[in-house]
């Protein structure tokens, strides 16, 4: 059995000269997408808690994004979706990113829409 | 492309056959079935989080500040344990796919290796969760609960710092309730565990304590609301019960639904886990007897690596959804 392995990450911004030194920078770039995480997490940043976009704050938007950077390493390299056909690649991502998407807005909406009730009728829960 | 089975040369159906769809052989292609639908069903988890956290937006616990503890260590760690645990998950994710890297290189030694730290990486993980549940289910510094089942939490009103039951509720030396033990009166019948302090202790020490005062669930700019001495006084009469730790019934940290769902969804990840580790275990001793060498080829150490992947990318958006965002 042949294993060919894309050394590139970045779109070729880095490549490695063998598997187990891509592996080894990987875990590297995930350490740090984690500590900035965890650093923000703490820290806490005025101007970031106070900007919203789509009605959700800067901050939560910043820590989204990362972790999906990170699932996207994850998937790629450590689970060498990278290597595998593209068709392959394409089933398993995006039939739960459709219907993972779908699911949430849907869920969100609705929750919304409960905590206005909630908020704007007779009914008392807070006692 | 050829369009018959195909009959000649080794005719290897579990492997695929000679023509694997999508070039990924069969135990392969099984597994990424399974993460697919598994991925599906840990996101029904956390969208049902996201459902329940955005219908009580205002009231929702603050996660930095219900994990704040380390082992070994007294003091306000907000985050610092769960970073390290998922630190620890992505490094045992790293080891994992050194030994399948090894595998492609036949190198029985190496794999061994690389199997025995991923397994140590995993056990660390279920033991740092494990103790995590045990101060959530503990508790810290007890609240009370109202009618409605709202949690009123106590602070000092100088500094704002959290004040536990224990440093304001006087004692009633002459404490004359008694618990119902299914030992003694109908064996079948048993009344709640009682709490270290009765309502009525807590109520005369937090009026005769003038520096403490009561914040509520409600979340004001990102802060809890911090009620006045005299508002607090009257808040007061509401409570019903003492609550201290966290189980599936009350959560002396705010919302009894955020207990419910770190126990179900970090409950359901640390069962992948658990059962990861098992499976490591069996392809570490298969890897020790030679088995692959025999086979002549570690795919089976990918496939469980598969596996273990999909386990760290749960905890990454656990993680983020739980104690981030």
């Amino acid at each position: 059995m042949a294993h060919e392995h894309k050394l590139s990450i970045f779109r070729g911004l880095v490549t490695f000269k063998n598997n187990q030194q891509k592996i080894w920078g990987v875990l590297l770039f995930l350490s740090i997408v984690t500590a900035i995480e965890v650093g923000l997490g703490i820290a806490k940043p005025e101007f970031l808690m106070n900007t919203s976009f789509l009605r959700m704050k800067a901050l939560n938007w910043i820590f989204i994004i990362l972790t999906l950077v990170k699932a996207y390493y994850i998937a790629w390299d450590f689970m060498h979706l990278r290597d595998e056909k593209a068709s392959l690649r394409r089933v398993v991502v995006w039939t739960p990113v459709f219907l993972i998407s779908y699911l949430v807005t849907l869920l969100l909406f609705e929750a919304t829409y409960v905590y206005e009730i909630f908020n704007t009728t007779f009914m008392t829960w807070n006692f | 492309m050829d369009t018959s089975i195909s009959t000649a040369k080794d005719e290897n159906v579990w492997g695929g056959g000679d023509q694997q769809p999508l070039r990924a052989s069969y135990g392969k292609l099984m597994m990424w079935f399974f993460i697919v639908s598994d991925a599906l069903t840990f996101s029904g988890f956390l969208a049902a989080y996201g459902f329940s956290r955005f219908k009580f937006i205002e009231t929702w616990p603050i996660a930095d500040e219900v994990f704040t503890h380390v082992p070994f260590f007294h003091g306000n760690y907000p985050m610092y344990y769960v970073a390290f645990m998922t630190f620890i998950l992505i490094m045992s994710s790293v080891t994992m796919v050194l030994a399948v890297d090894a595998g492609h290189h036949m190198d029985r030694k190496k794999v061994t290796l690389y199997m025995l730290l991923t397994i140590i990486g995993g056990a660390i993980f279920v033991g740092s969760q494990a103790w995590e549940w045990a101060t959530f289910i503990k508790g810290d510094f007890g609240a009370l609960e109202t009618k409605g089942g709202r949690i009123l939490q106590f602070v000092d009103i100088e500094t704002g710092e959290r004040v536990a039951l224990r440093d304001f509720a006087i004692e009633d030396s002459n404490k004359t309730a008694v618990y119902h033990e299914s030992s003694k009166g109908i064996w079948f019948l048993e009344g709640d565990k009682p709490s270290t302090y009765s309502l009525e202790e807590v109520k005369a020490g937090f009026i005769a304590d003038e520096s403490v005062t009561i914040i509520t669930e409600q979340i004001i700019e990102g802060e809890k609301n911090v009620l006045s001495r005299e508002d607090a006084v009257a808040k007061l009469a509401d409570a019903a019960i003492v609550v201290e730790g966290a189980n599936l019934i009350r959560n002396e940290y705010g919302s009894r639904l955020f207990a419910d769902f770190f126990f179900f969804i970090t409950g359901f990840h640390g069962f992948h886990v658990l059962s990861g580790v098992a499976i490591n275990v069996i392809i570490f001793f298969n890897v020790l007897i030679g088995t692959y060498d025999r086979r002549g080829h570690y795919e089976m150490v990918e496939k469980v690596g598969l596996y273990w992947h999909f386990v760290d990318l749960v905890w990454v958006f656990v993680f983020t959804f739980f104690y981030l965002v």
